[in-house]
């Protein structure tokens, strides 16, 4: 893997989030460690969108750090984050419905790209050999990695949703992403593609080394491959640990299921979390 | 006559052509509203209601009580057909697209102008009288007073209708949320149309008034376009703000033509416009969007 | 029947154009425009000259519009700053031919970011109105600025001279055109094989998320004005040279509105599309004319129906293709193709 890059830490530190006078998200702190998969679990309307937004930089917030290998970010706009290798996928995929497959993919390494005005009027030289190395690397690192090598030239708005979430993936993945973040991958999907995706961030973690922050509302699978899972709710951490630890706590229970008996959920849950 | 005296002649003159602004805006509106789509066709809508009060009162020698009606109802029927015609089967389409569509429907309207009525400018017959108007010592066009009163009645009327009438009540509704207005039974085609049919009306109305006071001509569609920076400046979706940024930008074209030359009262009007698009592009009452990711 | 491309490398991949019968048309389109001068007459010739400058301005205004997604009414306007910038460096500088012409796209650009500033604030429908108020404003400086512009009288210029040769005949000034604009079209395809091009894109298509993904917005809505505005300004300088005089008349509104309706009708987002659609819009009028002619003898006066008739057909294509081709010409060609591709099967 050439385009491998050094996995970041990512830390959050007292953040605080409102519009107007409803506060989205409040105090939150919370650590992510290199090259981990961290799970940012917790109800709807808990606040985990936002707080990627804020991560990714489309949101300010109103108080509170957000570091990057203890270099603080929160003042840098959403361009100058990707250049340091924030990369993100979309709750509702973004993906570009003008472009192929390859040029979704290939304007993720916009930010560290160098051709300049001039040498794209021309496509002489500099602007051709960086195009034609960039494929050459799509193609060897995220293509066929990914499996999308049968899509490649054809228009996203075609694809299966399935298709676009992964492709969305290999966008990101084309970002040179020191950490990835990952809103709500496998949402919608079935069985079926729920396991290639999940088996595709574990490689992706494996191979490329990178860090990933994700949101996800399947429990199966955020308990089987995060290292760490982060619970919102009402835009507060309520509970953090090890996956098992954080699906045995009865904050998190009664905060997912409402109250009831306690004992009887848990087991529902892990009974979810035993078939994925 | 003293100098104050000419200033307030003047502000009285800007007035009334500012109340002529808002009852064009009021067209912009109303279509924007209903169905977040701009119209720049407004302006030639307008010319053509003062051809049509011009064909049937000068060309048919009829009253101008037949002639206004009808006018009135060459905009409703223009805005019912292109309504039906070009804007339904671009419903869901990018707003965008259909303000570029209406930028064709106004090329098509100028050249249907120059075609049935030719080029050269002309005045429509007087029907308002000429004695002139004063307000204290100011004198006032005869025109102008009147323009001014009966735009002020038409605006009063439509702020009345958009709170008390069902029509208008289903307009507000579509407004605030096309979906569930829909769930609630209200018919959102049926009121796209009433929008587009009552602001085209509206604009016809508008014209026979621009008309009789400074004569019509191909060009008097770039009226509109004034009318489009009085919308920008009051917010795109607010009835108040087309009034009161009427007002105020009548005030200033007839001052800055008036002290510094015809010629710098577009300017003034457009960088207006750029101004406030640089400073707060939702205008003075209109509602900011608000964005997602 | 073709089934795929069989490229080896990723270069020949990326190529702009890929089969042999691709290359083989551009082959026929060569000798065609090599040949043309000493085939066509001087009407012909005129009009291909003024197909050579209309190419050019809808190319450039089909980056800003078809491939930004950011409507301009301006792209009159931004002719307009070229072709004075190219009649002031004649009358009173002297300089050469081509530094006129970069002069010229210069100043349009420079003109264009500031037309474009509004975009820090707004987009959608709020620029396209910037766009309007900005013609209005340059419209008024035309007409005002008489010290430079000649103001109402408007201004004549001097032949361009290339070589020491000038350029007086549609002939001549063909040789000079039909180049230039090929190579601003080759640029603009160029443009988008890379990282710009699909920055560009990627703002029409979806700006928020471009922004997270790496693509600073204001930098690149600004640089497709400058690029847009450039194309602009070369194409008004090149107008200057053709028509040898420019006034505040030669540019108003509903030329601003002539190219963006070449835009539409060829297909947005398609550099194909810029080139079929300012082909065929400059010659619609032509076809017109032989309309009126034929019925002249019938109808009194039948010539002064040309302009507004002209109107008519140019808002009328306006609203057809946006209703029922919003893809335009070019996806019409690209269907053709299709067709033949599958021939003889059919699917």
């Amino acid at each position: 893997m050439t385009n491998m890059e050094k996995p970041a830490r990512l830390d959050v530190e007292g953040l605080s989030l409102s519009f107007g006078g409803l506060k989205a998200i409040s105090d939150v702190s919370f650590s992510v460690e290199p090259g981990s998969i961290t799970a940012l679990i917790g109800p709807n309307g808990a606040g985990k969108t936002s707080m990627f937004n804020c991560i990714s930089g489309f949101y300010k917030p109103q108080q509170g750090a957000i570091r990057c290998d203890g270099k603080d970010v929160s003042r840098l706009h959403p361009p100058q984050r990707a250049k340091m290798g924030f990369a993100r996928t979309f709750q509702n995929i973004a993906l570009f419905r003008g472009m192929t497959v390859l040029d979704n993919i290939k304007l993720g390494r916009h930010a560290h790209m160098k051709t300049n005005l001039l040498q794209a009027l021309t496509y002489f030289g500099p602007a051709a050999r960086e195009e034609v190395e960039l494929r050459a690397e799509v193609e060897r690192d995220i293509i066929d990695f990914l499996e999308i090598n049968h899509i490649r030239h054809m228009p996203v708005g075609a694809l299966s949703y399935g298709l676009q979430k992964r492709v969305e993936l290999a966008r990101a993945l084309a970002m040179k992403p020191r950490i990835l973040l990952l809103d709500e991958p496998v949402a919608g999907m079935n069985r079926e593609e729920t396991e290639d995706m999940a088996r595709f961030i574990l490689d992706v973690k494996e191979e490329w080394g990178t860090t990933i922050l994700m949101v996800e509302h399947d429990m199966g699978m955020v308990m089987d491959i995060s290292d760490h899972v982060v619970v919102l709710n009402f835009g507060q951490v309520i509970a953090s640990g090890l996956p098992h630890e954080v699906q045995q706590d009865p904050q998190v229970v009664a905060a997912y299921l409402g109250s009831g008996d306690p004992a009887a959920l848990m087991k529902r849950l892990a009974g979810e979390a035993g078939m994925a | 006559m003293s100098d104050f005296v000419f200033f307030l002649e003047i502000c009285l003159a800007g007035l009334g052509s500012g109340a002529l602004l808002a009852l064009t805006a009021l067209a912009f509106v109303l279509i924007y509203k209903a169905t977040r789509v701009i119209n720049l066709a407004v302006g030639e809508i307008l010319m053509m209601g003062g051809y049509f009060f011009f064909t049937v009162a000068a060309g048919m020698s009829l009253s101008a009580w037949i002639a206004i009606p009808v006018a009135v109802a060459g905009g409703m029927a223009i805005g019912a057909v292109v309504e039906r015609g070009v804007i339904r089967p671009m419903l869901g389409e990018d707003p965008i697209s259909v303000f570029m569509v209406t930028v064709g429907l106004g090329s098509v309207l100028v050249g249907i102008v120059e075609l049935v009525w030719g080029t050269d400018p002309r005045t429509l017959p007087d029907f308002m009288g000429t004695a002139p108007v004063f307000i204290g010592e100011a004198y006032v066009s005869r025109k102008i007073a009147i323009s001014f009163a009966i735009a002020a009645v038409v605006i009063a009327l439509f702020l009345t209708l958009f709170r008390f009438w069902r029509g208008g009540v289903a307009l507000r509704a579509t407004a605030t949320d096309q979906a569930a207005a829909y769930s609630c039974g209200i018919n959102v085609p049926g009121v796209f149309s009433l929008a587009w049919i009552i602001s085209c009306g509206t604009a016809a109305g508008a014209g026979v008034l621009l008309g009789s006071i400074g004569g019509i001509s191909p060009t008097m569609g770039a009226f509109g376009l004034s009318a489009l920076v009085v919308v920008i400046v009051g917010g795109l979706d607010s009835v108040a703000g087309a009034l009161i940024a009427g007002l105020f930008i009548g005030l200033l074209e007839a001052l800055t033509g008036t002290y510094l030359g015809g010629e710098y009262k577009l300017v003034f009007t457009f960088g207006l416009l750029i101004m406030m698009l640089m400073i707060r592009p939702y205008g003075l009452f209109g509602t900011k969007e608000i964005e997602r990711l | 029947m073709r089934i795929a491309t069989a490229n080896e490398t990723y270069r020949a991949d990326e190529a702009l154009l890929q089969t042999n019968v691709q290359w083989a048309w551009i082959g026929v389109l060569v000798v065609a425009m090599v040949a043309a001068p000493f085939m066509l007459n001087n009407y012909w010739l005129y009009l291909a000259c003024l197909v050579a400058i209309n190419v050019a301005s809808a190319t450039g205004l089909n980056i800003l519009t078809g491939y930004t997604g950011l409507v301009s009414l301006g792209q009159g306007a931004f002719m307009a700053v070229g072709a004075y910038t190219v009649a002031w460096l004649e009358t009173h500088i002297g300089t050469p031919f081509i530094l006129n012409l970069v002069a010229a796209g210069g100043t349009a650009a420079l003109v264009g970011i500031l037309v474009g500033l509004p975009s820090l604030r707004v987009k959608g429908l709020y620029l396209a109105i910037a766009t309007i108020g900005a013609s209005i404003i340059l419209q008024f400086i035309f007409l005002n600025w008489d010290g430079v512009t000649g103001g109402s009288r408007g201004m004549n210029v001097a032949p361009a001279s290339i070589f020491g040769v000038q350029l007086t005949t549609y002939f001549q000034l063909y040789w000079v055109l039909t180049p230039i604009a090929a190579l601003m079209v080759l640029g603009a395809a160029n443009l988008f094989r890379t990282r710009v091009g699909r920055a560009f894109i990627a703002i029409r298509d979806r700006d928020i998320s471009a922004e997270v993904l790496g693509i600073p917005l204001l930098r690149y809505k600004l640089l497709s004005f400058a690029i847009s505005s450039f194309y602009a300004g070369i194409a008004g300088g090149l107008w200057a040279y053709f028509f040898r005089s420019v006034g505040p008349e030669s540019f108003t509104i509903g030329e601003s509105i002539f190219y963006l309706a070449a835009v539409i009708v060829g297909g947005m987002g398609s550099i194909l599309g810029a080139i079929i659609g300012a082909t065929f819009m400059t010659l619609v009028p032509e076809v017109l004319r032989f309309g009126v002619e034929a019925i002249s003898p019938y109808v009194d006066n039948a010539g002064t129906l040309l302009s507004p008739v002209r109107t008519v057909v140019f808002g009328a294509l306006i609203i057809l293709f946006l209703v029922f081709e919003p893809q335009g010409l070019a996806e019409i060609v690209q269907r053709i193709r299709r067709f033949f591709h599958l021939w003889p099967f059919r699917n």
